[in-house]
């Protein structure tokens, strides 16, 4: 029983190894680059578009708009990042529809990897929006007891993204390994189904998760300031603590 | 028992147990986050994007947890350290 795609080795060349995560994580980078740049080479303003353009706008409009519900008001400085995150990871879902692949997000390290970028990306914005002293302020609010906890929480949370991500894709394509040597035939099509679904909200929740963090660590001085009446629509996202 | 017999039988019990339990607790918290959900939705249907974003995003947290439950079951029964260890020791002598 393999536990990741990390187990499959393509080719081998002294202690480096080509493993199936490499491969598709590559492969799909591959994709999402080349068709993008294909599909924004040809771009028009009027009323005649490629259904490509039409495709890529609705992606990118509905990321924005879903970035900016959750708090962040200028959907644009982060779309890059999250948007990236998201197409990556519901692309890399997608395409378990394709005989013979492995999502690369089975695999621990590369959601890992994810979760660092989130790690290192939310102080980036962090300090971008309100300096070195202002982001660093953060930590210690409310009071300075509150520093470990803040520390422990920006750990976990990470820690919590990677194992979410892990554990959701790993255990979608184990449930099809073991229902093929039981019920061969119907039943591990439904659950791949099933494993779509799960695919795209896992997609969607890492984003959105992703786009909390970075609203909470730009957002602080913000929300302190304005008065308790108009945030009520930013409550459910703000607070620092809000760890998986 | 010798020492891998033992850690075999902790290690399949412990999965067992693991998995139960973990899924039980998770189960009762999704049931009633989309028993409310379904609630304020039936009450304020305008606010349905809110409702059903703020769900997802629960739902997801509540879940980790479960998910939490199998990967450590999963590590006993696939990777075990203890049962690795062992049986490298094993092969040694």
């Amino acid at each position: 029983m393999r536990l990741s795609p990390d187990e499959i080795v393509f080719w081998q060349y002294g202690s480096f190894k080509l493993n199936a995560t490499i491969v598709f994580t590559w492969g799909l980078m591959l994709i999402l680059a080349v068709g993008s740049r294909f599909i924004t080479r040809r771009l028009s303003t009027e009323h005649t578009r490629s259904r490509w353009q039409n495709l890529l706008e609705i992606i990118v409009t509905g990321i924005a708009k879903q970035v900016e519900e959750v708090g962040l008001s200028q959907p644009r400085k982060y779309l890059g990042f999250l948007g990236t995150l998201f197409l990556f990871i519901a692309a890399a879902s997608l395409f378990t529809i394709v005989p013979g692949y492995q999502p690369p997000t089975g695999s621990l390290s590369t959601t890992t990897a994810l979760a660092l970028c989130v790690l290192v990306a939310v102080p980036l914005f962090g300090v971008q929006e309100q300096g070195v002293g202002g982001y660093l302020k953060s930590y210690i609010q409310p009071t300075f007891i509150m520093l470990p906890f803040n520390l422990i929480s920006e750990v976990s949370r990470t820690l919590a993204l990677a194992v979410r991500l892990f554990g959701n894709m790993m255990s979608g394509a184990m449930i099809i390994g073991i229902l093929l040597t039981i019920t061969p035939f119907v039943f591990p099509i439904v659950m791949t189904l099933l494993g779509l679904l799960t695919g795209m909200v896992q997609a969607y929740i890492f984003s959105i998760l992703a786009a909390v963090y970075i609203a909470a660590a730009t957002q602080v001085r913000r929300t302190q300031s304005k008065s308790a009446s108009d945030h009520s629509s930013m409550n459910s996202t703000t607070p620092r603590n809000s760890h998986g | 028992m010798d020492s891998i017999t033992i850690i075999a039988v902790a290690s399949i019990i412990t999965a067992g147990i693991t998995t139960a339990f973990g899924t039980m607790a998770p189960a009762l918290g999704e049931g009633k986050a989309v028993a409310t959900a379904l609630t304020s939705l039936a009450q304020q249907p305008d606010a349905s994007a809110t409702i059903t974003r703020t769900l997802f995003v629960g739902l997801a947290m509540i879940e980790s947890t479960a998910i939490y439950c199998f990967v450590v079951s999963m590590i006993l029964i696939f990777a075990n350290p203890f049962w690795n260890h062992f049986i490298a020791q094993a092969a040694g002598q």
